[in-house]
């Protein structure tokens, strides 16, 4: 196994092998989800100095941070959503952490969603996504790219007055992900749901059905479209939060050159 | 008689900033009083509960019967002009800056003569009507001002001196999206504001009322979050050397009490209603106050838009109402950190404000975007430090400063 481990490391030394950064800058002016009103809101990301060199800390400079769980690029536990909360180890803490590193797809919905903000994942299009590159493997992460992470300003939620549109999947594309048992589901829009997810049924399919079955979600990725159909290495660790129901994480993928 | 304010020319950067001087701040206890009666934009002195005497200055003790017992009355303002004189030398450095400097003595209608300041536009035998204004000492000091004075009364350099006057001045308004804050807007350019800028949060949040504000001339909307320190400082560093009036409007406000309330909204409000000011203080304050005595558009005040149930909970919004007993406390501690520097600190409490859809269920009266509007920009012309604005503020302030356990026990529904 050493052999390998020096492998991975001598091909990213000598660059047969890259990392890229699927995450955004924590930072204040970055959207996170809207909820109505009278629920409890996602905590914007806010920095306050705790000192800065000065007569609060001499020789030192650090902050403190003010987040929600699910501010920024972040994981989804099981236990985000209703239907997962009684999946065993569906606590960030808990999860078994090879699950954390693995392989992933990538499914290119860039086109349509260009032309469509309420752009739909099908069944149709995973279909056909096989039948060019195989059949999503068991226990790969699956990320749909929408290039939706290159928006910025208010066309990043879209939010009009029935609500946000953004691109997402259908329920039956979540259950066709669930009968190829992956691993889970990212996306580069605020959520894995299409910012019209409430509508169908269930509502919010891609939290409902994915955590259901224990299965983790990433969102607010962004650099997919450096990432290869398939044959990437995801590695997607949450911060150990107990009881946490998902964390802001550093999420990089591993990708030969 | 009184010389209108044309707007000033660009500064020129090699001159220094002239520093704030004060006129004298010390006071008796009892002359302390007639600070309290100028801040709320009252006239009124020292009345004697057993023989009814009206007197100036005030003392610890009636000056006809030696009575104790001295109580503060609104009294009419209306008297004349019995003598003037014009001061050319003073040790004191703020008049010394401002000679010559004319004073006089009013006979008034209710007794007692008065050694005040002249309006401009005032002098020798002319019906007055006298003012109690706050100074940039934050003291209470007495003007005879005209019946009917003109058009550009307000222009007068010591009256302008007593005031926060928005005309020429540019001003901040923290929070764009309030309800309030195009009727302020408009009300603040029509008073001769030189320019408004509005600070907008989470722009990346669209609101269709932003559309209201674009093209409106001497219009600004700038990124502004008064719960970002980051945010705050950004613009400080930016635009915080040329304002003149903030005046804070961002609130956040959640139905409920303290038992069944969620902590994350109370820390929201916390962090909004409380912190947010602090923050903007933290900006802008420090920059501001050494900008007192900047010419025609110097720095002059920073304003808090303060919910009323900051003096007196409503159980139903215990938690907005213990942020707004923190902010209110936070702009107490502010004006007495202001006291060095001639700016005013002013309040202005509302009542629940109509269109606000967290008030929504309430029964009227509520207080319009208008009507705050107004009140704002009279309480600055004024120079106050305490304004209430709406039937619900005024008959609040009013039970609280006349009893304020009593007010309590009306507000949990003992009374009826």
């Amino acid at each position: 196994m050493s052999d390998v481990i020096a492998n991975v490391a001598e091909a990213l030394a000598e660059g047969s092998a890259r990392i890229v950064d699927l995450t955004h800058t924590l930072d204040p002016d970055f959207p996170v989800i809207i909820l109505p009103p009278e629920f409890g809101q996602c905590a914007r990301f806010r920095m306050e100095e705790v000192s800065a060199y000065d007569h609060r800390g001499p020789a030192w400079k650090w902050h403190k941070l003010t987040l929600n769980e699910h501010t920024g690029t972040h994981f989804d536990a099981p236990s985000h959503w209703v239907s997962g909360k009684d999946v065993p180890n569906g606590d960030v803490d808990e999860i078994d952490p090879s699950v954390f590193v693995g392989p992933v797809v990538v499914i290119d919905c860039s086109a349509g969603a260009a032309e469509n903000d309420d752009f739909e994942l099908t069944p149709d299009v995973i279909l056909a996504w096989e039948a060019e590159h195989g059949e999503i493997p068991a226990d790969a992460w699956v990320l749909m790219r929408t290039d939706w992470s290159k928006r910025s300003g208010a066309q990043y939620l879209n939010m009009a007055e029935d609500g946000p549109h953004s691109p997402g999947p259908t329920p039956d594309t979540i259950r066709l992900f669930l009968e190829r048992d992956i691993r889970g589901f990212g996306t580069e829009t605020v959520g894995t749901d299409a910012g019209q997810g409430s509508h169908y049924v269930p509502p919010y399919p891609a939290h409902y059905l994915l955590h259901g079955a224990g299965k983790f979600g990433l969102q607010c990725l962004c650099n997919l479209d450096q990432l290869p159909a398939t044959g990437a290495l995801l590695i997607a660790p949450p911060l150990k939060i107990k009881g946490g129901t998902g964390s802001p994480t550093r999420v990089l993928a591993m990708v030969s050159t | 008689m009184t010389t209108p304010l044309t707007l000033p020319p660009k500064k020129d950067p090699q001159k220094r900033t002239t520093v704030p001087v004060l006129p004298p701040v010390a006071r008796s206890r009892a002359a302390l009083g007639l600070g309290v009666m100028a801040a709320q934009g009252r006239f009124g002195l020292q009345a004697c509960s057993e023989c009814a005497a009206i007197q100036y200055p005030p003392r610890d003790a009636c000056v006809k019967c030696i009575s104790e017992d001295l109580v503060w009355r609104d009294v009419d303002p209306a008297g004349t002009v019995m003598a003037e004189t014009t001061i050319r030398v003073s040790p004191e450095p703020y008049f010394r800056e401002r000679m010559p400097w004319r004073m006089g003595a009013v006979q008034l209608a209710v007794g007692p003569t008065l050694n005040c300041h002249l309006h401009g536009e005032v002098g020798r035998g002319d019906a007055v009507r006298m003012a109690l204004k706050l100074d940039k000492a934050g003291q209470g000091v007495l003007i005879a001002l005209p019946l009917k004075g003109s058009e550009v009364m307000q222009d007068d350099p010591v009256l302008r001196a007593m005031s926060c006057d928005p005309k020429h001045r540019r001003i901040l308004i923290s929070d764009a999206r309030a309800p309030m804050a195009l009727a302020l807007t408009r009300a603040l350019l029509s008073a001769g504001a030189a320019h408004v800028f509005l600070g907008e949060a989470e722009a990346w949040l669209a609101w269709p009322e932003r559309a209201e504000f674009e093209g409106m001339e001497n219009v600004s909307i700038l990124p502004l979050d008064v719960t970002d320190v980051s945010s705050v400082a950004k613009l400080a560093a930016e635009i915080g050397g040329k304002i003149d009036i903030l005046i804070n409007t961002a609130s956040y406000v959640r139905m409920g009490g303290i038992m069944d309330n969620d902590t994350s909204f109370a820390s929201n409000s916390f962090e909004v209603n409380a912190l947010g000011l602090m923050r903007l203080a933290q900006g802008f304050g420090r920059t501001m106050s050494g900008r007192v005595q900047d010419g025609i558009n110097s720095a002059a005040a920073f304003v808090n838009i303060l919910s009323v149930r900051a003096l007196s909970p409503d159980a139903n919004y215990g938690a907005f109402g213990a942020s707004q007993a923190a902010a209110r406390s936070i702009s107490q501690s502010l004006r007495a950190e202001f006291q060095g520097s001639g700016m005013r600190m002013m309040n202005v409490y509302i009542g629940p404000v109509e269109g606000d859809a967290w008030f929504q269920p309430l029964p009227p009266p509520k207080v319009t975007p208008n009507t705050i509007a107004r009140s704002v920009v009279s309480g600055l012309v004024d120079g106050l430090e305490e304004v209430t604005c709406g039937d619900i503020a005024r008959d609040v302030y009013a039970r609280w400063q006349a009893d304020a356990l009593l007010l309590e026990r009306e507000m949990t529904g003992g009374g009826s």
